[in-house]
């Protein structure tokens, strides 16, 4: 997302997902599509009913490349050089769009001189992939239009994801493609609403509608609009909460609908940081693993249960509506947390419902100034919709971009190498993707049939490396990091590279997040869980 | 007498050699290398030479001698006598069944004499199996002769000229075909043979196939250079081991000699042919379905309206699709002219077309006529008629979608069009003779057993009309029909035949609704007097013995499996009919001098069940 | 694009170029019958309901018939009513009969067609017999197929291939014998299905149907709770509990789609072990206790860590206005920047 905003000027998918399916290429990177996204992956698959031209990037061989022209296996954490590689190809045989180039972007220049560094030869050995396989998908990308990139946490969960994500919107930017229909860099969203948490605010940096809290100017106007005073200093991430917590620094913490036990990047951790906490507010669904360890624990609303908004990957502001009582004498958020600031004599919190809630939003944040319940009624916005009549944007930078300039940035990149490289005592990669049957697992843990269709966590390992380690699909085996070990059951598949075992996190008797690694990434502060080193034994 | 070469000629098609007729090649070459006469005398194998009936076959060339029923013990005396002595080996030879005379040549013989060889005109000529004897009747010459001109569009003038219309069954003018697929745009294009002849009782395809296999790879290569495809696909049943053994030979050889592969003869032209075995499903060899099948999908024909195979066939390319004898006939069209073709059969109808005659006729065989041949023809001259001197009563064309044909149809012209207006059909060339003893409602109901077993499950009318018929059918055959059984079933039939998706379903009923149409009272009998006329449902007849004629002899009770028989030697015998499970043993076990036991059907069998 | 005239049972008819007649006659409120026919799938023509007559073509099916000008289309005729009234009472006599169990009574396409041709009771009587029953697949658990209502119209083999490039199932076996079945007749669970439910939705009699399916008293229109695709829903909620979630078709980021959490995962909302009162910690154990009491107490906790000894770890999984509302908390009562999520998670 840092990545996005700093060199397009907005964070969020620049194209709607109905376009993908009348895309002539489709570059899917570090995205398990038809799991984590399945409907996004229906499109795409019309796509190539239609003829389109499918690139797989990822380094496991996932169900979508049965529908890929073209499959590129690279090591985990070399998207850098293998997008760098292909935009080598790119300007090297001229298939770059120059007057897009021109026009419409900023420090090619820059871009053109780091790409020295990225012959076929370099890429090839850093990505493990064949070099006449990268120059391939480079010219079916910059020639066959229009083209879309998708991508998901296999892009942004490494110590350097804002580079590959800047490496995202470069190859997007070279060719053109970018700011015009079924084509775009468009970022698959994991969460039903982590684009409209991040839209409103709920962000240590920004404001709702990502205006820095650094900015003085951009302050006054949430105070004048708040009738309070503000803090200047920005915020700490999630991580760095946590580690505060532990620290003592921070002593009350007020946590909704999350379980960070489990979700968490070295949870063994988090979880010792949370039972230091002096006092911790838990508002959820389930008594959840984090639940246990609050002071007290609140019984939200779930989704059924009341009225709102989604905002989903696509910036669409969708309604959501109730259709049954809460249960029991659960409530809905808002309604908990506004109670809460009217007990500490707060003003402005005398909401009576989503709808008020939602008409000051669209007061203080621009791109959603159009926005109101009455015409959300038919069918959902995208924004930025600044006023009542404006229709929604289903396609950003069309015209110019968001960055201050109007222009897009090229960003010279170098390669990085992933936070944790296997070395002797942890020898393989673990990589963690997410499973079609479960979300993180609070909630579809507790749906009967999706456990019947997926009951329990496989660790997934290449034969070759089965052998190696004298594992037997369906042994019960130890996997063991830096940080902790976890004991899990065997799924002996070749989609998994040799030297790299793959898990999913949606199983409490498994939190593989004991093992990943919270290194963060120093612009996003996203953990780097996608790599980390682990050794495997049979037990 | 002196020879100067002279030729054993074993048949092998598959009749021949489940009469051993290997080994009475392998024990004919011995023979011939033993006795020093290798020199002049050549033995070798041929294809299908259409006396199955009389198998095995071995010919003698030029005499053409025929000898039937050959068994390995005879091999010592075709040599010694014939070859060595010349003296003809006479208890070897067929012997008119009228006169009792036997006849040496098989020219003499009236299963032959009827005929008229074009397709067949190498099967029993040449050996299957290698290419010179092919290539030494003018094999490939065609081929050579048309890829010299730049285009097929002679080809296409030949074929129209020959007025020869596909001989699948549908009978389309196969000119029309091959030119649409000329004219469909597309930059890859197949030719594809369909030799999944599925059919009960139908073989002529496999003899084609086994006889005379590089005939069709030369017309499928004719196809190619004509329509502009480089590659063909002949879809052939797994049933037919010895056929796809024989293909895969002359493909191998033709490959050799440049006559497939690419650059043929020099030409500049590309054709190749792979084998593609079909599992048994009979609607594969419905065209879309069988597309589909090598595409390798599951086998289900193509509703219509959709477009044609030679728009839109295999892998969705322009595809022209003939049948094994379509193809085969290519070859001997342009070596004799279009013209020369449309000079043999009827108006409508040009050419030969080949029967695999069977059933109850003396002569079962292979066999090739002119078309407009009438019925009474074939199955009386050529067939040599009813055996046993039993009444005709009914021939079946067409396959299992034909129809029944009574006495009253014998002067009808065999041809597309004259058989279809009768109720029948051409079909792929499968004819079936009916004597007296057949019972209509079950012939009916065996060709629906097999059609419903084979229906492809897709369509309505087809899955479950066929099921019901055959369902009502199976009741009438066991007494258990029901007034008003025939008028549904008709309206049924007719709504399958109406409804149904493709071509086989559209033919499903056909052997119900024609022999409703020619023998409703037998149908009647079956359900208002519960009598099989032909006395040959099991549960509507009985078998008695009569007093006046048993002697006592114990014969049929020791046949008896079920012990239905009681009685002392010498004294008349008596059928417990509650224990009888008409299988019919005493009947045959009673020796015909005596003729004591009676089939009967209708109030005796009553009277039989109550007793 | 071209446009066509044609009549359709006397009623003029105007359809675009590639029309087939049963759309161009769907589209004017002419039912023709038919029963293998959906608009979002490939016509293949096998169950002959829609059999119309042309004029000067003789008898047709409607679902694979492109409109013609001048096409003159008759819907009844007695070429036309021979045909689909003994396919229909062949469906009907190879069908279970006991409608008033059957989930899809009333729903039910076979109902319909049956209502508008007809049948000749008679003959339907003399052809429906004893059948042998097939067993049913309930490997699934969300939904059931029973065989013995299949009127294997594929629409759920197309669904699977056509829609979702899954194909989980095809047709096994051929003949009355044939089924439609995971690969070598194995039940659904072993197949690689993915328990999307599309094909349930689209079966058009009992055989696809629901585990525990009880029909909806109202449906409520809203956005799936999972991921981020967003992809509308419509709740049934039948005596203050959601039982059945479908598709919204009007959504234009999932239009009518929905995969296995979306369309079954909702169970967790009614599920025994939601909180279902506020909690408060004593000794070691939760206690329950009312709103007042519980808020009373966050709130004077929270009044001892104002500033940034506080931090809100707020939810992507809440609403817009839920996460505006909370982070407004955060910032101008608790006075502090610390809120986050999962953001990057």
């Amino acid at each position: 997302m840092a990545g996005l905003a700093t060199t397009l000027g907005s964070g969020a998918m620049t194209n709607s997902i109905e376009e993908l399916g009348d895309a002539a290429t489709i570059l899917a990177l570090g995205t398990n599509t038809t799991a984590a996204h399945p409907i996004v992956a229906l499109r795409v698959k019309d796509a190539v009913v239609k003829g389109a031209k499918l690139i797989v990037a990822n380094p496991k061989e996932i169900d979508l490349c049965r529908f890929a022209d073209q499959f590129i296996q690279h090591k985990a954490g070399t998207d850098v050089a293998l997008l760098m590689g292909m935009m080598r190809v790119i300007v090297d045989e001229g298939l770059h769009d120059q007057e897009f180039i021109a026009e419409r972007t900023e420090d090619f220049e820059l871009l053109r001189a780091s790409l020295k560094g990225f012959d076929l030869e370099t890429a090839e050995r850093l990505t493990g992939v064949p070099r006449e396989k990268i120059a391939e998908a480079a010219r079916t990308y910059a020639t066959n239009k229009p083209a879309s990139i998708i991508y998901c946490m296999g892009i942004t969960q490494h110590i350097h994801g804002t580079n590959n994500v800047m490496a995202v919107s470069n190859l997007a930017l070279l060719t053109g493609s970018i700011g015009k229909p079924y084509t775009g860099v468009n970022p698959l969203r994991g969460q039903n609403n982590v684009q409209g948490a991040c839209d409103m605010g709920a962000l240590p940096n920004v404001y709702p509608g990502y205006r820095p809290v650094v900015d003085p100017g951009v302050r006054d106007a949430f105070e004048t609009a708040w009738d309070c005073s503000l803090s200047p200093t920005p915020g700490l991430t999630h991580t760095e909460i946590f580690d505060l917590v532990g620290e003592g620094r921070i002593t009350a913490l007020y946590v909704i609908g999350e379980n960070p036990i489990l979700s968490e990047a070295n949870a063994g951790k988090v979880k010792k940081d949370i039972e230091k906490a002096g006092f911790m507010v838990v508002q959820d669904l389930f008594m959840s693993e984090t639940a246990q360890l609050a002071d007290v624990v609140l019984p939200g609303a779930s989704f059924a249960e009341k009225d709102g908004t989604f905002t989903n990957t696509e910036r669409r502001i969708q309604r959501v509506r109730q259709a049954i009582d809460p249960v029991g004498d659960a409530k809905p958020d808002w309604w908990i947390t506004a109670e809460i600031a009217k007990r500490l004599n707060a003003k402005g919190f005398d909401f009576t419902g989503p709808e008020e809630i939602m008409a000051e939003i669209a007061e203080v944040v621009p791109a959603y100034g159009g926005v109101t319940y009455a015409r959300l009624e038919q069918v959902g916005l995208q924004w930025p919709c600044p006023s009542e009549d404006h229709p929604g944007t289903p396609i950003l930078h069309v015209e110019r971009f968001g960055t201050p300039t109007g222009k897009g940035r090229f960003m010279p990149l170098e390669h990085v190498p992933s936070a944790e490289s296997p070395n002797e005592e942890y020898p393989l990669l673990l990589t963690t993707d997410r499973s079609l049957y479960h979300f993180h697992g609070t909630m579809t843990r507790r749906v009967y049939g999706l456990n019947i269709l997926e009951g329990e966590e496989l660790v997934k390992i290449n034969p070759e490396d089965a052998v190696t380690y004298g594992i037997e699909n369906g042994d019960v085996i130890r996997v063991a990091s830096r940080r902790g070990e976890v004991e899990a059951k065997v799924l002996v598949t070749d989609t998994c590279p040799p030297g790299t075992v793959s898990m999913s996190f949606h199983f409490a008797e498994v939190p593989t997040n004991v093992l990943t690694c919270s290194e963060l990434d120093p612009v996003a502060k996203t953990p780097a869980t996608k790599v980390c080193a682990v050794r495997v034994e049979s037990l | 007498m002196k020879k100067d070469t002279r030729s054993l000629l074993v048949c092998q098609g598959s009749m021949c050699i489940s009469g051993k007729s290997r080994a009475i090649q392998e024990a004919l070459e011995k023979k011939v290398a033993g006795t020093q006469m290798d020199g002049d005398v050549e033995v070798k194998l041929i294809g299908c030479h259409g006396f199955c009936q009389q198998g095995p076959l071995v010919i003698v060339e030029p005499e053409a001698t025929c000898y039937t029923g050959v068994t390995v013990e005879d091999v010592d005396d075709i040599v010694q006598s014939d070859l060595r002595d010349g003296q003809v080996v006479e208890r070897l030879l067929f012997h008119d069944p009228e006169t009792g005379s036997p006849i040496a040549s098989y020219h003499d013989i009236p299963f032959y004499g009827a005929q008229t060889k074009l397709l067949l005109r190498h099967c029993g000529l040449i050996n299957p199996e290698d290419i010179d004897d092919y290539l030494g009747v003018g094999g490939y010459e065609a081929l050579g002769s048309v890829l010299e001109r730049p285009d097929g569009r002679e080809v296409l003038a030949e074929l129209k000229a020959s007025q020869l219309r596909g001989r699948g069954g549908g009978g389309f003018p196969a000119w029309r075909k091959w030119e649409a697929c000329l004219d469909a745009d597309g930059d890859e294009k197949f030719v594809v043979c369909n030799a999944d002849e599925g059919d009960p009782g139908a073989f002529m395809d496999r003899s084609i196939l086994e006889g005379d296999p590089h005939a069709v790879l030369e017309g499928m290569s004719i196809a190619g250079f004509t329509v502009g495809a480089r590659k063909g696909y002949i879809y052939v049943r797994a049933e037919y081991p010895l056929a796809v053994e024989r293909l895969r030979v002359a493909i191998d050889q033709a490959r050799r000699r440049g006559y497939l592969g690419s650059d043929i003869l020099g030409s500049g032209f590309s054709f190749d042919v792979e084998v593609f075995l079909g599992a048994g499903a009979f609607v594969c060899g419905e065209s879309t379905a069988l597309t589909l099948s090598i595409e390798g999908k599951r086998g289900l024909p193509k509703a219509a309206p959709r477009p044609r195979t030679t728009e839109v066939g295999l892998f969705d390319k322009p595809t022209l699709l003939n049948n094994v004898k379509t193809f085969a006939f290519v070859p001997l069209i342009l070596a004799q002219g279009g013209e020369w073709f449309a000079r043999i059969g009827t108006e409508g109808s040009k050419g030969t077309a080949t029967f695999a005659l069977s059933g109850h006729v003396v002569n079962c065989g292979l066999i090739e006529v002119p078309m407009g041949i009438t019925l009474r023809k074939i199955i009386y001259e050529i067939g040599g008629g009813v055996p046993e001197g039993k009444a005709f009563k009914a021939v079946q064309t067409g396959g299992p979608s034909g129809g029944c044909l009574p006495e009253s149809f014998l002067d009808t012209p065999v041809d597309y069009d004259s058989l279809l207006q009768a109720g029948s059909m051409m079909g792929s060339g499968g004819m079936v003779v009916m004597n007296e003893d057949t019972c209509m409602v079950d012939v009916a109901r065996y060709f629906l057993q097999f059609t419903e077993r084979e229906s492809c499950g897709q369509c309505v009318h087809c899955r479950l009309g066929t099921k019901q018929m055959l369902t009502i059918l199976e009741e009438i055959t066991r007494g258990e029909g029901k007034p008003g059984d025939v008028e549904f079933l008709v309206q049924i039939g007719e709504a399958v035949n109406a409804g149904s998706l493709c071509g086989l379903g559209q033919s499903a009923a056909n052997p119900v609704l024609t022999t409703i149409r020619y023998f409703l009272d037998e149908y009647e009998a079956h359900i208002v007097e519960g009598r099989c006329p032909a006395r040959s449902c099991k549960a509507l007849i009985s078998f008695q013995i009569l007093p006046d004629k048993c002697i006592g002899c114990m014969l049929c009770a020791k046949a008896c499996p079920v012990d239905a028989i009681a009685g002392e030697r010498k004294s008349v015998h008596v059928i417990d009919q509650g224990k009888c499970i008409r299988c019919g043993m005493c009947e045959e076990a009673c020796p015909s001098r005596y003729s004591a036991v009676e089939r009967t059907s209708g109030s005796l069998a009553e009277g039989g069940e109550e007793a | 694009m071209r446009v066509h005239d044609l009549t359709i049972d006397g009623v003029a008819v105007s359809a675009p170029e590639g029309t087939t007649v049963l759309d161009a006659a769907r589209k004017k409120g002419i039912y023709i019958p038919h029963l293998c026919d959906r608009p979002d799938l490939k016509p293949v023509g096998v169950c002959r309901m829609c059999t119309v007559e042309v004029e000067g073509k003789g008898l047709v099916i409607s679902c694979k018939t492109p409109v013609r000008d001048g096409m003159v289309v008759r819907t009844e005729s007695e070429g036309v009513s021979k045909v689909r009234q003994v396919a229909l009472e062949l469906l009907i006599a190879d069908h279970d009969s006991d409608c008033l169990t059957c989930a899809k009574d009333t729903n039910c396409s076979l109902q319909r067609v049956a209502r508008h041709v007809g049948v000749d009771s008679p003959r339907l009587a003399r052809i429906r017999r004893e059948r042998d029953r097939r067993p049913l697949d309930t490997s699934n658990p969300f939904f059931d197929f029973d065989p013995n209502r299949c009127i294997l119209c594929g629409i759920c083999v197309r669904t699977c291939d056509e829609l979702q490039n899954i194909n989980a199932i095809d047709y096994t076996f051929r003949g009355t014998k044939t089924l439609i079945a995971g690969f070598g007749n194995r039940p659904r669970i072993e197949t690689n299905c993915e328990s999307c439910g599309e094909c349930v939705v689209r079966c058009p009699v009992g055989a696809l149907v629901p585990k525990d399916s009880r029909q909806p008293s109202k449906l409520v229109r809203t956005i799936c709770s999972f991921c981020g695709c967003g992809c509308g829903m419509l709740l049934g909620v039948r005596d203050g509990e959601i039982v059945s979630a479908a598709g919204d078709f009007k959504n234009p980021a999932s239009r009518g789609r929905l995969c296995v959490k979306g369309r079954y995962g909702y169970r967790y909302v009614n599920s025994p072990e939601r909180l279902t009162t506020p909690l408060v910690k004593r000794d070691g154990e939760f206690i329950p206790v009312g709103w007042d009491e519980a808020l009373d107490l966050v709130a004077e906790k929270f009044s001892e860590s104002m500033g940034d000894s506080f931090a809100t770890i707020a939810s992507a999984k809440c609403t817009n206005e839920e996460n505006y509302v909370v982070q407004k908390f955060t910032r101008v009562v608790m006075g502090t920047n610390n809120i986050d999520h999962c953001a990057r998670l």
